[in-house]
């Protein structure tokens, strides 16, 4: 059996028979890769800690027909503080399933690699406000996967401004012209949020916390928005407090 | 494939967690050798369990009876409560003989990615016990993976608006092992639950 080394962030686990766990793991040169950590969930195991979702690792893993074999594991970063807040744990949750669902097996991975690690990183430094950082990082994955929300400028003609009509079939905001009649204008203070949370660094987000009422409005057209070009609702998201 | 009642049974064994199509296989064929009377036995005591056993009104715990046996021995002390997932942690526990207290089983941990979420378990019969009984201490005791640290940290936080002690299990370093092996997580939380001598 051939042996590789790829550095990866286990997205999700699932138990396998007695002791062993089947890993869901975001690899940069292979995309998703499908593993099995035996003994992994016997106290003592030589994986210990190591292999829990949302840690990222340095693994030698053996090429198997279905599934491939972890070998060994060193952590690169286990985001611990992470697993132990249940608002962090719940936007982590819902930061893998969205990359679970645009990653490919076999296919370069790096720049989602980078974003999940960025997100995972802003909710470890920024725990005051998971929710905003959850948020901007949807956004951003949108964007990585090819359906970036325009919120500068008209979606539909490019007129540049701060539009207030958002569709999500047209990719973003709509100018009065390219709006269909009846659309209902958004308060401007949610494009401007949304914008921000597109757009800011990390950890510039703080002004995005400010109004609940806001955020959301924008939250909710987030969601809405992954959920149209994921085909599916995210699971995770219902049970991020907010 | 198989005929009738093979194929049946390799199905239905196919269903238990845990047993993969080539397993459901290989049990079909031994229960085909077994004697009648042993797979009644077995028959029976599945159908026993489906018909008997329920879920204790206190703890929901299995149990026979409408309380189980911990709930009903009088010397275990009622003002300590150890929260566990699932029926067999209680059954861990009690090996260890250390705990004298009473648990409550939630059937479950949270498990954002699941969809499975504090609705799903038993914790509104645990908040109607701590607003009942006279409850001084709780000890969360869930799994130290990703589902349990998620659920101690939900019921730290719910709790405590309660005014309830509430604590956590610890979690180390496996008695018997070197600690040179132990990975970096195991050990860092080791050391942050260091305790003094
Ligand atoms: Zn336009
Ligand atoms: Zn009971």
């Amino acid at each position: 059996m051939a042996l590789y080394r790829e550095q990866g962030i286990v997205l999700r686990t699932y138990k396998l028979g007695e002791t062993d766990r089947i890993l869901s793991l975001l690899t940069p040169g292979r995309g998703k890769v499908r593993a099995v950590a035996k003994g992994v969930r016997r106290p003592g195991s030589r994986f210990g800690g190591r292999l829990e979702p949302y840690s990222h690792v340095d693994l030698q893993l053996y090429e198997g027909r279905n599934l491939d074999i972890v070998a060994q594991a060193e952590l690169i970063t286990s985001f611990t503080a992470v697993r132990e807040d249940f608002a962090l744990s719940a936007c982590a949750a819902v930061m893998v399933e969205a990359a679970d669902r645009v990653a490919q097996e076999q296919e370069r991975s790096t720049r989602l690699v980078l974003l999940v690690l960025d997100g995972l990183r802003a909710l470890a430094r920024h725990p005051e406000y998971p929710g905003v950082v959850l948020d901007a990082y949807l956004l951003r994955l949108a964007s990585l996967a090819g359906y970036h929300p325009d919120l500068e400028a008209c979606a539909g003609c490019g007129v540049p401004g701060r539009h207030r009509v958002f569709s999500i079939a047209a990719g973003g905001i709509l100018c009065r012209a390219c709006a269909p009649t009846g659309s209902r204008p958004l308060d401007a203070g949610v494009v401007a949020l949304l914008a921000a949370l597109a757009g800011r660094d990390w950890d510039a987000l703080a002004v995005a916390a400010a109004e609940p009422r806001l955020r959301r409005a924008a939250s909710a057209l987030v969601n809405s928005f992954l959920t149209y070009h994921l085909g599916q609702p995210l699971r995770a998201w219902q049970l991020v407090p907010r | 494939m198989y005929e009738g009642p093979v194929q049946d049974l390799v199905e239905e064994l196919g269903r238990l967690p845990g047993v993969g199509p080539k397993s459901a296989q290989r049990l079909a064929f031994h229960l085909l050798t077994v004697d009648s009377a042993d797979a009644e036995r077995l028959a029976a005591s599945i159908l026993a369990v489906k018909e008997r056993v329920r879920f204790c009104v206190r703890c929901c715990n299995v149990s026979e009876f409408d309380e189980c046996r911990v709930c009903r021995d009088p010397r275990r002390d009622p003002r300590v409560l150890c929260v566990v997932e699932e029926p067999r942690d209680v059954v861990a526990l009690e090996r260890t003989g250390e705990f004298r207290g009473r648990y409550h089983v939630l059937g479950g941990a949270i498990s954002p990615i699941d969809g499975v979420g504090p609705d799903d378990l038993n914790i509104k019969p645990l908040l109607a016990r701590l607003a009942d009984e006279d409850v001084a201490e709780v000890v969360l005791a869930t799994n130290p993976n990703v589902e349990g640290e998620a659920t101690a940290s939900y019921l730290g936080r719910l709790l405590k608006t309660l005014g309830v002690r509430v604590s956590r299990i610890a979690s180390g370093l496996p008695v018997g092992g070197d600690l040179e092996y132990a990975d970096e997580v195991t050990l860092g939380r080791a050391f942050a639950g260091r305790r003094e001598v």
